[in-house]
């Protein structure tokens, strides 16, 4: 048989069946489309975050007290084992090295906060002035800390928006005194709405001068210390510095770990590209879900088929002539439905940034070539596997459609 | 020019084994013109599909133009029916998404004969057969004569040595049966060999030879002269 007359008979017989082509590219299509949106989705949510978290300050350093026992930025998010505590002046210190421009130490604590009848235990966080620009918090209302030494206390605090709402509900509260525990301490400023922004949730909080906060819960220590290295590059040795330091201040013991945003980033990295992966993973189900439909359209249509195939046998056609007339068919099939999935599914991606345009949804290049090379596969795999049982039968039997 | 030595095909049907030809020795000449009858189940079709190649035997030996055909392989044999055998059926079997003069062209097609050569040559076959005035309606448009006489154009246009028909007109009113009785017995005037399963004993009559079957042997042989 010609090349061409073989192309065209596939072509014939894709049209002489419309609803099972149709299935058949729907299926295909579904497969494909369902791959590239779930992985747009994981993809993108994943450089949301990344790309969050690097606006927040691509040059912090947080050191905590304690040595964590493996590298890397996951153990850093735990809180350091018992040590010997960090404490302002070890803040103070960590200033000398030329690589570190700013610095907060954080203190946490929770604490009975009041306002006339209105009462409730917020999250109260010790810190000073530079934590504003070390967080790139911005202000709603009034102004953040006052810029006094660590040492001072001071009976003033800013509260976060959600707390704002709690207890003075649409009211300015500049200027209203706060009752926290057994001090009392004046509101001067609101930050605006950010949500969990690091590892905090701004909203929520209630922050004060670091030494007041101390005071408040009889603490020696501070929880943690931010520092702003001056470049990206200046990083590791703005660590190693920090490190020196405390360790010279602590009689010669490393007892401090220094997490990187990086390390913080890189972990977040592998968690989304894990998370990226059990999308692909669903969609690989899906693929498989779609191969089976492709399967079973191919099944239902196959006695139809094996009639026309017992035809072509007995007008002398070869059983391998036969097969690469199904070949070409299911090539034909499974790359138009490849194509239209694709389409598809970047139509849907291309909606979805224009709905959340926040968000990056984009399928990574590796997830549409595995889904089209999946869909091609079992495409030819449904397509040609009946076929092929129905060219080995002599041709009485295919023409009874057995 | 056929010939079957000792032929036999059984077919396991549950745990029983249906003899549906038993040990049948048949030769048959160039250009002979033969009608095969008998009762329903008595073999006749599973004779006429062995003769077309469609199906093989269980045991014993068919000659084909000399060469012993009943072990070929796929491909060997696809030729053979290609070359040798035009094989009418009784449901027409035509594709129908093709137009009468491309079910006409399929064999030539599945032979890759050049485009220009094959139209031509299905375009004669077709006047041969009374259709030169439906040669781009599909098989649903034409009557069951016409569609029989596609089939019978698509069964000679490779020019094969012999016809076989498994009832050409048990699915046709008697008129359209006639003329495809008639068509094929001008084919045969012309030198093809003819092989007539008919239920349809003035059809069967009008052959040179009648076999007649029983129980999946040949029980009946018979020439008569000119008709
Ligand atoms: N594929 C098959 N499987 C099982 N038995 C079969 C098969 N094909 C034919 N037979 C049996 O073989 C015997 C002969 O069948 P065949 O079709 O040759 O009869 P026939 O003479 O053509 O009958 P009819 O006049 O009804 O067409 C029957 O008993 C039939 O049941
Ligand atoms: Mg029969």
């Amino acid at each position: 048989m010609r090349a061409n007359d073989t192309s065209r008979l596939a072509f014939q017989s894709i049209r002489r069946y419309p609803l099972r082509t149709s299935m058949l590219l729907l299926a295909i299509a579904i497969g494909v489309a369902a791959v590239v949106l779930l992985t747009a989705v994981g993809e993108g949510a994943r450089r949301y975050v990344t790309g969050e978290f690097a606006a927040l300050g691509t040059h912090l350093l947080v050191v905590l007290p304690g040595k964590a026992e493996t590298a890397g930025g996951a153990a850093g998010m735990l809180i350091g084992a018992t040590a010997r505590d960090l404490t302002l002046d070890d803040a103070a210190a960590i200033l000398r090295s030329s690589r570190v421009t700013k610095i907060a130490p954080v203190v946490v604590g929770t604490g009975n906060a009041s306002w006339r009848q209105r009462q409730r235990e917020i999250t109260v966080l010790g810190t000073t002035f530079e934590m504003l620009d070390v967080q790139h918090w911005r202000m709603q209302l009034g102004q953040f800390l006052p810029q006094i030494d660590m040492d001072v206390s001071s009976p003033v605090c800013v509260m976060g928006n959600g707390v704002r709402h709690e207890f003075f509900d649409g009211a300015n509260p500049i200027g209203e005194w706060l009752r926290i525990g057994d001090t009392r301490c004046r509101v001067i400023g609101v930050l605006a709405q950010a949500g969990v922004t690091g590892p905090f949730d701004t909203d929520e909080l209630v922050i004060l001068p670091v030494a007041s906060a101390q005071a408040l819960f009889n603490a020696a220590g501070v929880f943690r210390i931010l520092a702003e290295a001056v470049s990206r590059e200046s990083m590791p040795a703005a660590q190693r510095d920090i490190i020196e330091i405390i360790t010279a201040r602590h009689q010669g013991e490393e007892d401090i770990t220094v997490v990187t945003q990086d390390a913080v980033l890189s972990t977040f990295d592998t968690i989304f590209g894990m998370i990226t992966t059990a999308l692909g993973g669903i969609a690989a189900v899906s693929l498989l879900v779609a191969g089976i439909l492709i399967m079973n359209v191919m099944l239902v249509a196959v006695s139809q088929r094996t009639q026309e195939i017992g035809l072509l046998k007995a007008l002398g056609a070869k059983q391998t002539e036969i097969l690469l007339l199904f070949v070409t068919e299911a090539v034909y099939l499974s790359v138009f439905g490849a194509v239209l999935g694709l389409t598809l599914g970047n139509a849907g991606t291309f909606a979805m940034r224009t709905l959340f345009p926040a968000i990056d949804f984009r399928a990574p290049t590796w997830a549409m070539a595995a889904a089209v090379f999946i869909a091609v596969i079992s495409g030819l795999l449904f397509g040609i596997l009946p076929a092929n049982r129905a060219a080995r039968l002599d041709p009485v039997q295919a023409l009874a459609g057995r | 020019m056929m010939r079957l030595e000792q032929v036999c095909r059984d077919f396991q049907v549950g745990d029983q084994v249906v003899h549906a030809l038993d040990h049948v020795d048949l030769v048959i000449q160039a250009g002979e013109y033969i009608s095969v009858m008998g009762p329903s189940g008595s073999g006749k079709s599973t004779l006429l599909n062995l003769l077309g190649l469609l199906d093989r035997p269980t045991s014993g030996t068919y000659w084909l133009s000399d060469k012993d055909v009943s072990a070929l392989g796929d491909s060997e044999l696809a030729e053979q029916r290609q070359r040798n055998i035009g094989f009418i059926f009784q449901s027409f079997h035509l594709l129908p998404r093709l137009s009468a003069l491309e079910n006409v062209e399929l064999p030539l097609v599945l032979a890759g004969a050049p485009p220009k050569e094959r139209r031509a040559r299905a375009r004669e076959v077709l006047d041969a057969v009374g259709l030169s005035a439906r040669l781009d309606h599909r098989p649903d448009q034409l009557s069951g004569g016409e569609r029989q006489r596609v089939a019978i154009g698509r069964a000679i246009v490779m020019r094969p040595g012999v016809l076989l028909a498994d009832e050409p007109t048990g699915n046709l009113d008697s008129k359209s049966g006639d003329e495809v009785i008639e068509i094929i017995e001008q084919l045969n005037r012309d030198g093809i060999s003819l092989l007539v399963v008919t239920h349809d004993p003035d059809i069967g009559g009008r052959a040179r030879r009648h076999l007649v079957m029983h129980d999946g042997r040949i029980v009946g042989d018979e020439r008569t002269g000119l008709q």
